[in-house]
């Protein structure tokens, strides 16, 4: 479409996006100057939920620092503990049990679910389908009726703990797995069947915030969003961690690298996420779920009263935790939203010298400026929740 | 390990070509690190990013680690990855308070945000950064929350009456 009014000449505006906007997934400000209405730059100024995560994680043990990570990535809390464990982990140097790694596995999978339902419902939401965020909040229930079945938590979960999980994987959540695989597919169609074909979607996501592989790599991106752009970069495929290299799924891609690919790519990562349920739940062994070293992990509850060992090591346990030898280690998992990598330095103390988190949602929000040039105001939202940005993790 | 039989090119390569600007390399993990010098650190990024066998084309993370009482005080972090190649590298600069080091924003776009983030923890300067402010502190802040000298608390004034009182740190 030849549009005159490309050249029309009118003063640049800045506009004010946030921080308090329905659209804005949370505490997010955008700085937009526009040209009339089209963009010139966006500028994120973010923050505003910053707790000073790392700083708190250098002033405790190790073990207290789970539940915190809860607090980064609250729609996917499991992703989190288990980036933050497993760099723990490394630096131990020690081997977690078979079955715990299924678990984890299950775990970090439904909690992938989780995260996407609610981005496709959130972003259907922000341009104005409705219907759709409740039909994700529907299965989303599902999946947290899981999470409420493992641990007892909707979500903050703090299910993994160094050198395992905290509960066993019983008979139930796996029934619960397996209906859940069952039910899953016939609702996603359902949401293809909204959004997919719809007229209306496809205008407000086709074309819009186009990036090319090239450009997304060089501005950081990672996750769904670089997949749409053609990259195949899959963590869980290319440094397989846990028991991912035994499982058989495909890492979907888009080619053009709009919002379109962007959903259609976060649509397919669910499927597959099922298809790894299925085998995670089915070929879990059976044995202990957590290491065998009473200086990790706290003995079961009811031994601690009888058992004069037991009680020791659990009074050391809470109170000072356990040492980590000196060292530095970076452990990175794919996380629903890009790569979440957790970088400790370890000076052989109780607690960690310094714990960097490297956040998908604060990465990925770099090319947010890239994305909305020369767009429309209104594709903003649309980029914006192409991203899936979550502000517990992008501030920390 | 897959990566395993990788390592070799990623600490060979960069030590014949850079012998005296390495200062030292370590393995540990399976994750290579390279400490280099200030003054080398643009030049081997760059060879880094455009070498074949290595193309680090993915900044993964830049980051900020005070060791006070040392001196220099601060290391910067450099993680690096190839998409390509599908292989790891480290990279650490040590960097004194006063001091500056070039910012790597021209080679990797994506080191915008995790610069800006070392500078508003530690106050470490990016020299070269296109817009080198505080990212997530207020932009009237004063001081470097993750410096190990910073109180965990904050220090007190009018909105934070648990933090520290500035002279009795001194």
């Amino acid at each position: 479409m030849a549009e005159p009014e490309e050249n029309l000449a009118t003063n640049e505006i800045t506009l004010h996006f946030g921080p308090q906007h329905p659209s804005a997934h949370g505490l997010l400000h955008l700085i937009v100057k526009m040209q009339g209405e089209k963009i010139v730059n966006v500028n994120p100024d973010i923050g505003y939920l910053h707790r000073g995560t790392e700083k708190i994680a250098e002033n405790l043990l190790y073990h207290q620092f789970v539940p915190y990570t809860d607090r980064l990535d609250y729609l996917c809390a499991m992703s989190n503990n288990l980036a933050y464990v497993m760099a723990v982990e490394k630096l131990l140097d020690i081997e977690i049990p078979e079955r715990t790694k299924y678990i984890r596995v299950v775990a970090a999978e439904l909690s992938r679910i989780a995260g996407h339902l609610l981005c496709v419902g959130a972003w259907g939401m922000d341009l104005g389908a409705m219907t759709i965020l409740l039909y994700a909040m529907r299965e989303r229930e599902l999946v947290l009726d899981i999470f409420e079945m493992l641990c007892g938590a909707r979500m903050t979960l703090s299910y993994m703990r160094v050198g395992g999980v905290r509960y066993d994987f019983n008979e139930e959540c796996q029934e619960a797995c397996l209906n859940l695989v069952k039910i899953m597919p016939a609702r996603i169609d359902e949401y293809e069947r909204i959004l997919t074909g719809n007229r209306v979607w496809l205008k407000r996501n086709k074309a819009v915030g186009v990036l090319s592989a090239d450009e997304a790599i060089t501005i950081g991106l990672s996750g769904p969003a670089l997949r749409a752009s053609g990259v195949n970069w899959d963590i869980r495929k290319h440094e397989p961690y846990l028991v991912y290299d035994r499982m058989d799924f495909v890492v979907p891609t888009g080619e053009t690298g709009d919002c379109l690919d962007r959903y259609l790519v976060r649509i397919e990562e669910m499927r597959q996420s099922l298809r790894i349920i299925e085998q995670a739940v089915t070929a879990m062994p059976p044995g202990p779920f957590n290491v065998d070293d009473a200086q990790l992990v706290p003995p079961p509850h009811a031994q601690t009263y009888d058992n004069m060992e037991n009680l020791i090591h659990h009074f050391k346990y809470v109170s000072h935790g356990f040492k980590v030898p000196p060292g530095e280690a970076y452990a990175s998992i794919e996380s629903p939203k890009g790569e979440l990598g957790v970088y400790i330095v370890s000076d052989g103390t109780e607690k960690p010298f310094r714990l960097k988190l490297r956040m998908p949602t604060f990465m990925n929000l770099q090319s947010l400026a890239q994305m909305c040039k020369g767009g429309y105001l209104a594709d903003v939202v649309a980029c914006l929740s192409s991203l899936d940005p979550v502000f517990g993790e992008c501030d920390k | 390990m897959a990566a395993d039989h990788r390592n070799p090119i990623l600490i060979d390569n960069l030590k014949t070509r850079f012998k005296d600007e390495i200062v030292s390399t370590s393995r540990f993990k399976d994750e290579v690190t390279h400490l280099v010098t200030k003054s080398a650190l643009v030049k081997i990024c760059e060879f880094l990013k455009t070498d074949p066998a290595l193309q680090m084309n993915y900044l993964v993370d830049v980051i900020g680690v005070d060791y006070r009482p040392a001196l220099p005080r601060f290391e910067v972090v450099y993680h690096l990855y190839s998409i390509g190649q599908r292989h790891r590298i480290r990279l650490k600069v040590k960097v004194g308070e006063d001091e500056s080091l070039p910012s790597v924003t021209g080679i990797w776009p994506a080191a915008d945000f995790p610069e800006r983030e070392a500078y508003d923890m530690y106050g470490i300067i990016f020299d070269g950064h296109p817009n080198l402010t505080r990212i997530y502190m207020p932009h009237d802040w004063d001081g470097f929350p993750l410096r190990k000298d910073y109180p965990l608390r904050g220090y007190k004034d009018e909105y934070n009456p648990f933090g520290q009182e500035k002279e009795e740190l001194l």
